[in-house]
């Protein structure tokens, strides 16, 4: 029985069944010629490029990345950096002025005693000015007592 | 008989198999995927997997309707592969319709008349190639494998009213393409 007899009762038009045939016998022909072809290395050719794109574009993105995160890493080193600096640089006016303060204190101290001792020199001066003003304001009639006074040493 | 006796049956058995039914899987894929190298792999690995699965043969179907069912399982595995991984550009490798439609047997043959064949062929295979994977599966085991319905079902795990379903529409497709209606 032809493969035509076979589906005659399922194919009743002959160009449908005739088309079918020569299909069928088209990849036969087809399967049997690349069945029995010689092997060529062509594909592993082909698979080397694929194989060496693939790696070069792993090796970018792994680059790219390991990249991005030094990167990163440095950022945020340079950060942390900058803020303790800064932290550093505040801390150390404060020291400074703390340290200024009690010098003012002992600079007031030491300069004390040179003070008490001018505002007693100060005083001194005032009072000889003011025994020798009082001296010249004594009236002329008073001048012979004095002159007595003077003479009994009891000035 | 000693088991490593009945091992060397088993593995005389499958060789003979593999010699047997090897090209019509074969052309099976072929015809599927129009794709050498592609077929070639799958065909490889159908037999990889019968061979490791020989022992649970149960000899239910024929063995081709069983390397069939493999096949069939192995190529909807590739397209799912090939939909995941979308950088393989697989389908590069098919060849077209024309291509595959120059293969012609030498038969005693008018020019004329090899003309008129490879425009059918030619017209079948875009046919064939507007069809579901399942009709396509379906239409090539019945008209090229010439495998029987209840075959079919086994090989594709459909009812055999499914089957028919499927080849009434792969049949009035090819219709409609060699009336020029499409």
């Amino acid at each position: 029985m032809s493969w035509r007899d076979k589906l005659a009762g399922e194919i009743d038009d002959p160009k449908v069944a005739g088309a079918l045939e020569n299909f069928k016998a088209s990849v036969d022909a087809w399967s049997e010629a690349a069945y029995s072809r010689p092997r060529t290395v062509v594909k592993a050719a082909r698979h080397n490029w694929r194989f060496i794109a693939t790696w070069a574009l792993g090796c970018v993105l792994t680059a790219g990345s390991l990249a991005g995160g030094l990167y990163e890493r440095h950022q945020r080193q340079e950060l942390t950096r900058m803020t303790a600096m800064k932290a550093a640089e505040e801390k150390s006016v404060l020291e400074r002025k703390a340290a200024e303060q009690p010098v003012a204190a002992t600079i007031v101290t030491k300069r004390q005693p040179t003070a008490v001792k001018s505002a007693a020199n100060e005083n001194e001066d005032l009072l000889a000015t003011v025994d020798s003003d009082v001296s010249r304001q004594v009236p002329a009639a008073m001048e012979p007592l004095a002159q007595m006074m003077v003479d009994n040493g009891t000035n | 008989m000693t088991a490593e006796a009945a091992e060397e049956i088993a593995a005389q058995d499958f060789a003979s198999i593999v010699e047997s039914h090897r090209p019509q899987i074969f052309r099976f894929l072929l015809a599927s995927l129009r794709d050498v190298d592609l077929a070639e792999t799958l065909t490889q690995e159908c037999f990889l997997k019968a061979h490791r699965n020989w022992n649970r043969f149960r000899g239910d179907s024929s063995a081709m309707t069983w390397l069939m069912r493999i096949a069939i399982n192995l190529q909807k595995d590739h397209w799912r592969n090939r939909r995941l991984q979308f950088w393989r550009h697989t389908q590069a490798n098919a060849i077209g319709v024309d291509e595959a439609s120059e293969w012609l047997p030498n038969g005693e043959r008018s020019a004329e008349q090899q003309i008129l064949a490879r425009e059918q062929v030619a017209q079948v295979w875009k046919a064939v190639e507007g069809l579901s994977a399942r009709q396509r599966t379906v239409f090539l085991l019945r008209y090229v494998e010439d495998r029987e319905l209840s075959e079919i079902a086994k090989a594709t795990g459909l009812s055999e009213g499914t089957v028919k379903a499927h080849l009434s529409r792969a049949l009035a497709r090819v219709r409609a393409e060699l009336r020029g209606t499409r």
